[in-house]
């Protein structure tokens, strides 16, 4: 399992193996929600907020 | 086959159809819209080697233009820039379906404070507000008098994008407490599922709970139809179930979210969508008379 750093708290977050750039992962420590934006290496930033014209 | 990928946030809908992609072999390339740039001459590499595009921009801002420049460029799109921009807008949609005579929720659109006021003591109470764009069940209001209208229309239209002053107002439909969606290719049921909550809003999306549901032959064809009305493609379409008997079909979605729909059946939608996107390719690349 990969690792990265939350880049609000810090914390060490999990990624799921099969973990895709644009992927978004919580912090179990902080709730954050981070945006995946490296595989190899790990890499997270903070995810966009909300924006009203998201959805299907 | 090249498949490109529209995206700015992998779910985990986008997740299930990169590894049927994967797995079936196919090359999958994603492409960031926050980070691509769409000129006027050639698609963002790699997108012009592409057999398909798939556009799974979850802003429908972007959707519509992303798929607009993908047909300029003459790209095979999933979904195609006119399905996009019918689903995309609440009044479209809803224009489309009454123009092929499906039936639809009663609406009326006004532009002023004073004329949506008038629209929704014509509806009484009580009736329905929503966003000509949105989804998840977001800003959608369930007006049930005359001071919350008041209300709800001037923060509306003093806070809001000056879309929100496009008043789309509809009646409240008694649904018993569940609505249906039915995953189409091109008109095709590929599967459906009711949801089902105690508060009027039962989007999977606001915490409804899900289970399949079997497709009657009233519910199929209205789902036929819907997706004919739109244009065609990757659809979801949502229907109510009507007292008196009978449906109304309600939205139409164009970057449909299947996350909760495949969980909820027997059925491998991603399986099923590429199925579909294969064939696809096929009939266009032998239209083309060229070797598959």
């Amino acid at each position: 399992m990969t690792e990265a750093d939350c880049v609000t708290c810090g914390a060490a977050v999990a990624l799921p193996d099969d973990a895709e750039v644009g992927e978004i992962v919580d912090c179990g420590g902080c709730g954050t929600e981070l945006e995946v934006i490296g595989v190899d290496p790990a890499e997270l930033a903070e995810a966009p907020d909300l924006a009203e014209d998201w959805g299907e | 086959m090249d498949v490109g990928l529209l995206y700015s946030r992998i779910r985990p809908d986008e997740k299930l159809l990169l590894s049927e992609l994967r797995e079936r072999g196919h090359e999958v390339h994603k492409v960031d819209v926050r980070e691509a740039t769409f000129g006027l001459d050639a698609p963002p590499e790699p997108l012009d080697d592409c057999d398909v595009v798939l556009d799974r921009c979850m802003a429908t801002s972007r959707s519509k233009y992303a798929s607009r420049f993908m047909a300029h460029y003459d790209v095979p799109v999933v979904n195609s820039p006119e399905t996009a921009r019918v689903c995309a807008d609440k009044v479209e949609t809803t224009l489309a379906l009454s123009q092929a005579g499906i039936p639809t929720p009663e609406t009326t659109v006004a532009f002023t404070r004073d004329s949506a006021l008038e629209a929704i003591e014509a509806f009484g109470y009580p009736c329905v507000l929503k966003p000509v764009v949105g989804s998840w069940g977001r800003l959608m209001a369930k007006i049930e008098s005359r001071s919350a209208a008041e209300a709800v229309l001037e923060h509306k239209e003093t806070l809001g994008h000056y879309e929100h002053s496009v008043f789309y107002v509809q009646q409240f439909v008694e649904k018993p407490g569940r609505d249906l969606r039915v995953l189409t290719v091109d008109g095709e049921p590929v599967a459906a599922m009711s949801r089902s909550s105690d508060h009027w809003l039962t989007n999977a999306a606001t915490g409804a709970e899900t289970d399949a549901l079997a497709i009657d032959d009233e519910v199929e064809r209205l789902a036929r139809e819907a997706s004919a009305a739109v244009g065609g493609g990757l659809l979801g379409v949502d229907l109510m179930e009507l007292d008196s008997g009978g449906y109304t079909v309600h939205e139409v979605n164009h970057t449909v979210e299947f996350k909760a729909l495949n969980a909820a059946v027997d059925v491998d939608v991603a399986a099923k969508v590429v199925d579909w996107l294969e064939a696809n390719v096929a009939s266009q690349t032998a239209s083309m008379g060229v070797e598959a």
